[in-house]
């Protein structure tokens, strides 16, 4: 077995272990990279930074689980704290079971760090099973699919949702998920009732929106962690957004550079196979 | 009487969830109201079915003493937790609670970590498998380098024009080939739609004729 074959059979663990230390030193060490703004996160913040404050709030649907956590609820901070530093009401639902603690989570620790009242800057509708149903519902009435917000008070009793009675009244809505519910809303609250949807999907995901923002039916996407450091930066707020990018600059470099050391030793293998198979005959 | 009340009741439904769209009239708008809040409820039950399914595979393997029977008996122990938390437990919403608290400190991490081990078998899957052997693997190849350095700020450091060929490669071919693939999909659907309402495509009905 020659150099360019052992290489290639490298035990995978030694793999594992470059990119476990990728990850972690530059949360350690930071190597403070700047990040640039790209159009359709500037999009996103745009339409929200129009909204007029303490009017028809801003619909943020948090639907991911736990599994895309990292990635997603960085992005659900930041738009929170977009929102709320410009006095703009906030409606969050889920229409992912786990979404629920989730959205709590992120929701209480915003409204608390900004000093926001329930019922008067923000209210938590809870989760509704059955995807299609709910948003088509909610574009007929609201108050039909959620008629208690998550703690059981009726909706017509929140102050902020007064007045409140279908997409015509949400200027916004942004739709955060790991699997397919933001396409659902394109398809069931765009299409139909003209919703302004935005959404913020995984990086892996991304790739599957781009259609939807080049015909205008989204208008503006956060793209993975990279599109929450980005929100981070236009809202001047750093936070796990901007902190978790270079740990992903440096995993990337590696595994660029993992792909590399692949092929050079595999075609340095094919070569020397050869070469010896020439020898022989 | 059994196939075709089911029959006629998903022609009938379909029917008119296709054709109220082009009609605004109040009465059509009202019924379509109404079937929406039937539809929730209904589709309520589909947590109540997953959960009797789920509970129905692994109390048999654990009676017919399968070999992962031990997993089976954590997912049920786990599920009566959960549930008897949630229902017993007045304000298992509350932040803090026993229910939130296993929910935050043991489901949220599992999953997270679950999620974030693809890092690790993508890296090993890349080093080992994404070979320049073809021409069209040496594309694919290109492009992913591109978009891995375009989508972060190392990126923009290293050349300027990587960002910008990163948008390109997703804004032109990605695009277009992801718009093909919808329109496909998009025909798909109607078209299985189209058989189910009018009877020809019965498999939802169980039988699979």
């Amino acid at each position: 077995m020659n150099i360019f074959e052992r290489f290639m059979n490298i035990d995978r663990r030694w793999i594992f272990l470059a990119i476990g230390i990728a990850v972690v030193i530059p949360f350690f060490f930071p190597l403070g990279l700047p990040i640039s703004v790209t159009e359709p996160v500037q999009n996103l913040y745009d339409a929200l930074d129009a909204i007029p404050p303490n009017g028809q709030p801003l619909l943020l649907a948090i639907d991911y689980a736990p599994a895309t956590l990292p990635e997603l609820e960085p992005m659900s901070l930041a738009l929170l704290r977009h929102a709320f530093r410009n006095d703009v009401n906030v409606a969050v639902l889920t229409l992912h079971p786990a979404g629920y603690g989730l959205a709590e989570r992120a929701l209480n620790k915003v409204a608390e760090e900004m000093g926001q009242v329930y019922g008067e800057d923000y209210c938590f509708l809870g989760f509704r099973p059955g995807i299609s149903a709910v948003i088509l519902g909610m574009g007929v009435n609201i108050v039909n699919v959620f008629p208690e917000d998550a703690y059981g008070t009726p909706l017509n009793d929140i102050p902020m949702m007064d007045g409140i009675r279908n997409y015509d009244d949400i200027p916004l809505l942004i739709s955060l998920a790991g699997w397919g519910a933001a396409e659902a809303w394109v398809l069931y609250a765009h299409q139909p009732y003209g919703q302004r949807v935005g959404a913020g999907v995984t990086a892996v995901m991304a790739t599957d929106f781009y259609p939807f923002l080049d015909t205008g039916q989204l208008i503006g996407l956060l793209g993975g962690m990279r599109g929450a450091a980005e929100y981070e930066e236009l809202i001047d707020h750093p936070d796990e957004g901007v902190r978790g990018m270079d740990s992903q600059s440096s995993v990337h470099i590696l595994i660029i550079a993992l792909i590399v050391l692949g092929n050079i030793a595999y075609f340095g293998a094919r070569r020397k196979r050869r070469q010896m198979e020439r020898e022989a005959a | 009487m059994r196939r075709q009340f089911p029959l006629a009741l998903c022609f009938i439904a379909g029917l008119f969830m296709a054709v109220q769209y082009f009609i605004p009239h109040p009465t059509v708008q009202d019924m379509y109201e109404r079937l929406l809040i039937w539809l929730q409820t209904l589709l309520a039950f589909a947590f109540l079915l997953g959960t009797v399914s789920l509970v129905r595979v692994h109390y048999h393997k654990i009676r017919h003493r399968a070999d992962d029977r031990g997993y089976s008996l954590v997912t049920l122990l786990a599920l009566c937790l959960m549930i008897g938390l949630g229902f017993f437990h007045s304000a298992h919403h509350a932040q803090g609670s026993p229910f939130d608290r296993m929910f935050q400190n043991v489901q949220v991490p599992i999953e997270a970590t679950m999620f974030s081990l693809l890092a690790f078998y993508v890296a090993s899957a890349a080093f080992r498998a994404f070979r320049a052997r073809t021409l069209e693997s040496t594309l694919l190849l290109v492009a992913a380098c591109i978009v891995m350095l375009g989508r972060v700020p190392i990126g923009d450091m290293i050349h300027s024009s990587i960002p910008v060929a990163t948008r390109w490669i997703l804004e032109v071919p990605n695009l277009a080939a992801k718009r093909g693939i919808m329109i496909g999909v998009g025909l798909g659907m109607m078209a299985t739609s189209l058989k189910i309402i009018l009877g020809i495509e019965r498999a939802w009905m169980g039988g699979g004729d």
